[in-house]
Parts: structure tokens; sequence; C-alpha cells
């Protein structure tokens, strides 16, 4: 166990950002619950807030190369049990995404994210080359690729696609070679038209509706018309805190989870918006500045993927607000309600901070 | 840091098998590459914010309201039409209540429309077409899919209408219109329908939206504005379920003005059976004041089948009927009166002093005039004889007689009094379509053929042929305002609050007058030509015409050629009378087309006269109303006429089968 350099070297500007995030969804989860079934959701974020702090205190602790060299077990640790997801969420829950922890509905897809961001880090860090070889990015894509198929088939085709982009950001950064990059993209647009075929009906749908949202208002085209709808009415300054109709009246679905963006905008305005965005940026200039004064490759990777996959999550959470991207059902770091995802994010952030405390090492 | 460099040889341990395990590495090859990753996050958020820029600032206006019709719902509250009343405020015209179901296009699911249709019995196609068609509307404009839910129908909205289903229908409560079946009075009562396309686009109907309805014909055509009535609306906040949360607004609906018609139903009742199985006309006014007390067209049709979207089926049969329906006789008709039309040239030969009632003339079954021979209707039985003076030629119709009268006063003469009396132009009842009918003169041929007249055509026109043509109603008012010596009301069918003045008015020698008035007294009561109109204790006068329809030549042609003259050529029967012969409070017009002689119109007359008198007996004998014994001890009147006793009005009891 490391010691502490001191508690001055934690990151404070990184975790009142944080807070300050979970600040507003707490109260956007509040404003949007608070007449409907869910309405102790709130405090149920806020319980789970507080399990994230210990356990972010505890990953924080422990020297991120120890951590580095138990990538084994964690790796198949969190593969055998996606694969325990995959079986008996599907015989036991009936496709369930979660499977039971001493009472707490897990997704261990979630917690999947931290273990992928160590172990390419670790692959990305032990390299010898300048530059990746064709051979090193089959293995690489060997490690992400297992657990993003395990994961397609819980089915959650969103969690499975955040895993993608901490490889590639990765491989870029440790010196992919164009023409490999060059064959990725051919591979990607010959697999995408075969995935047609291969994707649920539903996926399809969202797909399609992606493409063309006024064509089935009611069905997948409904949230995202109604998502916008939200958006929109917010306007500058908002319509206040438990005043937007989308939300209060429910039209905005899901507006404390996947759509927590949607009605945040609605109650807040573009101010609220700009203010929101802003602190996620902070949050993620917080988090490359420490992989700029990583003390090695292995912490830098770390940063970067983390990075990269909190970009990721807002690219594709915040754009299918607002049209801009495809439903995929993947939820806003920090923000939407739900134990997994925050526990996951801040096993990541504690993560980051435990690179940082270890900056001056060498 | 001080704390890094403070020693500690515990974490020196750990360096040292961190630093074995790891290669000690420079991480500035990355530096660019992360520079890039900050790049890429500022395009991203840049991308973000544009997003939201564009909804909430740029479209905040649209967004608004989409989000303020997805919350507020609007329900229609739909006013009932007033009810049409008759004289005495017995209900003809009456409401019922029904469903309409509305499909709310904002959130139509295309898939969703054949079952939809299929579910509420639509063509799946025609309901496609008619969502095209509406397309140009406003989204937020609701559309009436189909209205007179039966109970099945019904059953299958409140059935399937939840969010989940088919979140687009959404039910109305309205009032159907009840018209009384077998079409009675359907002509001048008319019909409603849904607002046209075509009509939204007219000025007239520019207030009304699609769904609406409207009056298409008759008085509810008419009245359209009065009967309409105000609709209300009911504004409430909904959730997704479309669960109500709060009431904006709850605006009653203001029903229509009730209609109090001068028809008499009674006497309605009578002239409807009387024209049972034939085709024509019955128009009675009270000469007096112009009030419409019945006017009968047939063939009818079933008001109640225009309701709301009348099946294309039925729409065909009624337009492919070669004896159109829809026409109403009574008004639009234009047809020669034949020989209705001697009291008015009767009454300008009086007056135009050339003939006096001595003159007479012989008539051997016919007579040439400028080299053309003219029959008198009693042509096969050798004419009337000598000496016909004018009562003579009135009760038995002679033709020879008018041929003379005609010939000496001229065209002109006639057409003055004609005019004057009202034939030729419309009588201004408030009504839809009427007709204008013909009278020629010499200025009228002039006016619209160009050419001088012809000695020769007056001897037509004066036994009301050649180019002279009149409705049923302007027939009746023409001779009700001579039976009342020379005053001529506007005819009505809404009861007018005040007393309205005639609408011409002239001075005729009475005497000349009483001199006509006999001659048709002389018809129903001297053995002329209208006998089978005669009352027991009422006083009927009236006229017969027989209308030719096709010449005399062209009939004979016909026969000569083996062809049997068709039903479209047989004469057309005309009775025209009036009651009492001194004050008469009555005027009636019978047309029965292809009836072949007047004398078969004149008992439809008869019993519309009947019943006018019969009633007015019971309503003068109150005391002996309730016993039917009294009323048929009562002086003056005799037992109801059969078919008046024996059939009531039958209503429609429901449309919901």
């Amino acid at each position: 166990m490391a010691h502490y350099r001191s508690i001055r070297d934690f990151d404070w500007p990184m975790l009142v950002i944080t807070l300050s995030i979970c600040a507003l969804g707490v109260l956007q989860i509040f404003s949007a619950t608070h007449d409907t079934k869910w309405h102790n959701a709130w405090w149920k974020q806020l319980l789970w807030l507080a399990l994230a702090i210990g356990l972010m205190w505890v990953i924080t602790s422990i020297d991120y190369h120890t951590l580095l060299g138990q990538v084994p077990i964690l790796y198949s640790g969190g593969v055998i049990m996606l694969l325990v997801t995959v079986v008996i969420g599907a015989t036991v829950f009936g496709g369930k995404r979660w499977i039971p922890i001493f009472g707490f509905k897990l997704q261990i897809s979630e917690f999947l994210k931290p273990i992928l961001v160590l172990v390419i880090a670790r692959f990305l860090a032990e390299l010898k080359g300048e530059a990746l070889e064709g051979r090193d990015l089959l293995k690489l894509g060997g490690l992400v690729g297992l657990p993003v198929l395990l994961v397609m088939f819980q089915p959650d085709l969103g969690t499975a696609l955040t895993y993608i982009p901490i490889a590639i950001s990765g491989a870029v950064i440790a010196g992919i070679r164009w023409r490999h990059l060059l064959v990725m993209g051919l591979l990607a647009a010959l697999v995408i038209p075969a995935g047609w075929y291969v994707l649920k009906d539903y996926q399809r749908a969202r797909l399609v509706t992606f493409l063309d949202p006024g064509r089935d208002p009611k069905g997948q085209g409904y949230q995202v018309i109604q998502s916008k709808i939200a958006v929109g009415s917010g306007g500058m300054w908002g319509r206040g805190v438990t005043h937007g109709t989308q939300t209060q009246l429910q039209f905005l679905p899901v507006p404390h989870t996947d759509f927590i963006v949607s009605a945040f905008a609605e109650e807040h305005g573009f101010v609220g918006v700009v203010v929101m965005l802003g602190l996620f940026f902070l949050l993620l200039m917080q988090i490359v500045q420490n992989a700029q004064t990583a003390p090695d490759r292995a912490g830098m990777y770390i940063c970067m993927g983390v990075a990269t996959l909190l970009l990721f999550h807002l690219l594709v959470n915040v754009g299918m607000a607002v049209g801009r991207m495809p439903v995929t059902g993947i939820p806003l770091p920090l923000m939407s309600s739900g134990g997994s995802n925050l526990l996951s994010v801040f096993l990541m952030l504690g993560l980051v901070n435990n690179v940082r405390l270890r900056r001056f090492v060498n | 840091m001080a704390t890094t460099q403070r020693p500690d040889t515990e974490r020196e341990r750990e360096q040292e098998l961190s630093n074995s395990r790891l290669l000690r590495d420079e991480t500035q090859f990355a530096t660019a590459k992360i520079a890039w990753f900050q790049y890429l996050t500022v395009a991203i958020f840049l991308i973000l914010l544009t997003g939201f820029w564009d909804l909430q600032v740029a479209n905040y206006e649209s967004s608004v309201d989409r989000a303020e019709r997805n919350r507020i719902r609007s329900i229609p509250l739909l006013a009932p039409r007033g009810k049409i009343l008759d004289r005495d405020g017995r209900i003809i015209v009456d409401n019922h209540s029904t469903f309409k179901v509305i499909l709310t296009r904002e959130n139509l699911n295309p898939e969703h429309i054949k079952p939809i249709a299929e579910g509420l019995n639509l063509d799946p196609e025609d309901l496609q077409a008619r969502l095209r068609k509406f397309a140009t509307r406003p989204k937020y404009e609701p559309m009436v899919i189909k209205s007179e839910l039966t109970p099945g129908e019904l059953a299958f909205v409140y059935s399937h209408q939840d969010a989940k289903t088919f979140p687009e229908l959404e039910l109305i409560h309205s009032q159907s219109r009840l018209y009384p079946k077998e079409g009675l009075a359907a002509h001048a009562i008319g019909y409603v329908g849904e607002v046209s396309e075509n009509e939204l686009n007219s000025a007239e109907f520019a207030k009304y939206s699609q769904g609406d309805i409207v009056g298409k014909a008759g008085l509810e055509k008419q009245y359209n504005e009065l009967l309409i009535g105000v609709d209300g609306q009911r504004r409430v906040v909904v959730d997704n379920l479309g669960r109500e949360r709060e009431l904006l607004e709850n605006k009653e609906a203001t029903p229509g003005k009730n209609l109090q018609l001068t028809l008499d139903l009674d006497l309605q009742t009578v002239a409807e059976l009387a024209m049972e199985g034939r085709r024509g006309a019955v128009v009675a006014l009270d000469p007096r004041n112009g009030e419409v007390l019945a006017m009968v067209s047939r063939p009818a049709f079933d008001p109640n089948m225009f309701q709301g979207r009348i099946r294309a089926a039925d729409w065909k049969e009624i337009n492919s009927n070669p004896f159109t329906p829809l026409f109403n006789r009574a008004l639009q008709s234009q047809l020669a009166p034949g020989s209705t039309f001697k009291p008015i040239v009767a009454l300008a030969a009086l007056e135009s002093g050339i003939v006096d009632e001595n003159f007479a003339v012989n008539c051997p079954g016919g007579a040439t005039f400028y080299g053309h021979f003219h029959k008198c209707h009693l042509f096969t039985k050798g004419g009337h004889g000598a000496g016909v003076s004018l009562h003579r030629a009135i009760t038995g119709s002679c033709d020879v007689y008018f041929y003379n009268v005609g010939d000496r006063i001229g065209i002109d003469r006639i057409a003055d009094m004609a005019t004057t009396a009202g034939i030729g132009r419309k009588t201004g009842i408030d009504l839809p379509h009427e007709a204008e009918g013909t009278m020629p003169s010499t200025k009228w041929k002039l006016r619209t053929q160009r050419e001088k007249w012809y000695a020769g055509e007056t001897i037509s026109v004066s036994i009301g042929q050649g180019a002279v043509t009149v409705s049923p109603l302007q027939l009746a008012s023409a001779i009700g305002g001579i039976s009342i010596g020379g005053a001529w009301y506007r005819p009505h069918m809404v009861k007018e609050a005040t007393k309205m003045d005639p609408v011409r008015k002239a001075q005729f020698n009475p005497v000349n007058l009483e001199k006509v008035i006999y001659g048709m007294y002389g018809v129903v009561n001297e053995g002329g030509t209208g006998t089978s109109a005669r009352l027991p204790n009422v006083e009927v006068c009236g006229k017969t015409g027989t209308a030719q329809r096709a010449s005399n030549d062209l009939i004979k042609a016909m026969k000569a050629g083996g062809l049997k003259p068709g039903e479209e050529l047989k004469d057309n029967a005309w009775f025209v009378g009036f009651a009492p012969r001194e004050n008469p409070e009555i005027v009636i017009v019978a047309l029965f087309e292809a009836g072949e002689h007047g004398n078969f119109a004149a008992p439809i007359v008869r019993d519309v006269l009947k019943s006018y008198f019969d009633k007015k007996a019971r309503l003068q004998a109150p005391a002996q109303l309730h016993s039917a014994a009294g009323l048929l001890s009562m002086p003056g009147a005799e037992p109801p006429t059969p078919i008046a006793k024996k059939k009531i009005i039958q209503y429609a009891t429901s449309t919901l089968d």
C-alpha cells in the first residue's frame, strides 16, 4: 500500500468540478422525478455518490502500478463476470443487463470500463517499438473485442461501443500506422453494412430514426422529437426547476437517466447548458492535464483512456438530446440516475487522481 | 513538492519494484497527440453547443409552440343545431347524440392507418386519400374520420385509444340531425353534411373548419347561420398518456336557435300521403300573408342519409335516378301551367275591357288561327258547343274560347296581368335555388330571341302552353294573390314576427274579379272539370290544368312510327284551388307529373283542403276535441281522411344499429 504524498496533492479542482456536475445531476433527478414513482431516485443517487467517493478514495490510495500488475486477474475476472451476466442474466433474469451483488443491481459492463482502461494502458505502455505494429494492433483488438462482443450479446450495443474509443485513442497516441488506420476504416465500412443484418430490430429502428426522426413519431423517433422539443422550449434562461412542461408531464422519455440533459436544458435553458458543458469541459481538460504531467506512459494512457471514454459518452448522450446522434441508451456520466455508471466513472477518476498523486515519483 | 523529497525507504523500495517491472519511460512523444485530443474536445463541445443554440435560441418559438401543443389539448364542444318546429311548435327536425372519432395527425403513425380503417369500417385507401388531401392543413387541426359511430365502432375506439395502441384516436360527443323518415318535407327542410373542401375555400364558409356540419340544402342551408350555434371548447393540460392534469378553459357551446316554420305538420302529412307513389309537387300557401303551410316534392329522399359522409353507393343511386329525387319540384320545376293559367287570361281580358262577360264563341272542338288549326281538349267529343261565354269557358276549360280571347287582347295584356301575379319572376321564398319561370311577351321575345312576336304565338299562351312556364309555388302565389283581390305576399317558410306588407298590389274591378272567381267556383261545384276537389260545407274554387309535354304532332308521329309515348311525354296534371270562396284562407297547387288530366290532381288538393278545414273546425270546438264521437258529429267535419288517420309521421328511431 502506498502512502499519500500529501492531501494537497489530491486533484481538488477535479473533485470540485466532479461534485458540481453531480450536484446538478441530483437536482435534475429530483426535479424530473418528484412527481413520479421514481421520486426517491435523488437520494438514492446521493447514497451512490457517497459510496462512489469512498471507492474513489480507495482506488486512489492503491498505486496504479500495483493495479496494472493485477491487470490479468482484473481482466479475466471482468470477462468471467460478463459471461455470468450473459448466461445468468439471460436465463434467470430475463435478458437483464445487471446481476445482483450484495443486494445491489450491478451492471458489470460498466465496471469493465476502468478495467479496460488499465488493460489498454498496460498493453500500450509495454510496447517496445516506436510505432504500433500490425501484430500489436491485432492483440489490442482481441483484448477489447472480447468484452465488446460479450456486452453486445447482452444485448447492449451502446455500452459495448463505448469500449472501442479507449482502444482507438490509445492506439493513435501509441503511434498507429496510417495504413493500419486506413485498413481499419475500410473494415468498418464493410462491417457496418454487414452489421445491419446482425442488429436487432429495435437497434435498426434506432438507426433509421436517427436518420429520419419524423418518420415514426410514437416509436423511436418520438423520443428524439420530444427531446428536441424539451431542449428548445427551455430557451435562453430555462423554465425553472420543476417547471419544464415536457419533463413534468412526461412527454420526455426517461428524463432522469438517458435524457437527463434534455430535462436539464428545458429547465435551465441555454445558459444552464453552457454552465454544465463548461464544467464537463473543465473536467476533461483537468484529466488531460493530468495525462500531460503523468510520470510514465502507463499513467498517461490511463488518463487519456478515461478522458476519451468520457468525451465519447458526452458526444453520444448529449448529441442524442439535440438530435445530432442516434439514440443509443448510454447515460450521461455523473448526472444520469444510476449507481453502476456513477461508481464506474468515480473509479476512473480515482485512477486519474492516482496517476496525478505519483507524478513526481520519477 | 516537499513531500517527494522526504526520504522514505519503504517508498523507494516500492519505486524500485515498479521500475523493474515497467520501463522508465518518457511521455513527451504523446504531447502532439494529446493536443489533438484537446482540439477534438473543443470541436465536439462546439458541435454540441451549436445544437443547443439551434434549438433553444434560434428556433425557440417553434419549440415552445410544439411543447404547448404537446401538453395542451383542445377538445371541441360541439353546439347542437337548432331544432326545426312546425307552426304549432311540434318538432320536425330533432337532434340525437352520437359520437365522432377524430384523428390527431400530429402523432399519427402511418402504420396505424390500416388497422384503424378496418376497425371503423372505413376503406383504408379512402382514408389514405383523405389524409393526403388534408395534408396541406396545419397538423394540429384535428380531422374527423367518422361520424355516427355504431356501438361496435365505439367499442373499438374505447378499447384502442390508449397511449400504447392508437393514441391518435379521439372521441368527441356530438349531436346529429334526426329527420322524419320517408322524406317528409325533405326538400323544404334540406339536409346537413360535412363542409366540403370547395366550400371551405369560399368566403361564405371561410369561418368553418374541416369536419364542421353545415346546411347543404333547403332551410338547413338558408338558415344555416341561425341554426348552427357556436361551438365551445375545453382546453386541458395533458401528460404523455393523455391524462388530464389541469383545466385551462371550458367554454360551453351555444346551441343554435330553433326555427319555427309556417309549415303545418298535419297538412304536410296529408299532402305527403296524397302524393304517395306519384311524381310531382304540392304547395299550400296562406294567400293573406304568404305563409307556406305545406310543401311536398316527390320523389323524395331520406335526409338522414347525408349525415356525415354519404356512402358512395347511395350517392350514385340518388344521382342516377332519372326522376331526380333531390330536385325540389315545388319551386325548381318550370313547366307549362296549361289551363290553370286561364283564370289569369280571363282576368286580363275582363280588365282590358276588350272582352266582356257576354262575349261568346262557338266551340266545334278546335279553331284555325293564322293558318294553323288549334284543337280544343274536347276535340274528340265535338267541342263545347255553341255560345260558350266566360263562365262556361272557365268551368269547362274551353280552349277555343281562350284562343279567341287571347287573340283579341294580345300577348302583352296577358303578360302584364301574369307578371303582376308573379309569373316569370321569383317569388322570393326563403329557400335556395328557386326557379324564375317564363312569361313571354313581345319585349321578352325581342330580348331573348331578337325576333318580333307573331300573333299566332299568343294562341298557345292563352291556354298556358307555348313558352309560358311556372313552378307550382309561383302558380300558388299568383292565383292566391288574385283570390284575395290583388295582393301578393312573399311566400315564406319561417314565421315572421311582424306582419309583412304585400310585395305587389293591384286594383281590379271587383265585378271582374268576382266573375273569374265564380268561374273557378263552377269548375269544382257546377259540374266543371275539377269536381273531384269538391268538399261539403266549404266553397272550394279551383282550376284544372292538363299540360302537354310534347306537341300533338310529335305524339301523332310517334304513334304512326309504332312508338308509344313514354311516361316522360304524358301530360302533366295540375290543379290549383283555394277556399273558401269568400275571404280565402288557403291556396293549394298540386302538380301530378304524367297524371294525364287535371281532374286527377284535384283530389290531392281536396285532401289537403279538407284536413285544413277539419283542423280549423276541431280547434274552434275545443270541448269536443277529445272525443272521437264529438269529432264525428262536429258540424262540417267528416271523419279524417282515411290515409291521414292511418299513418302518423315516423321518425328514424335511431341510426345506431
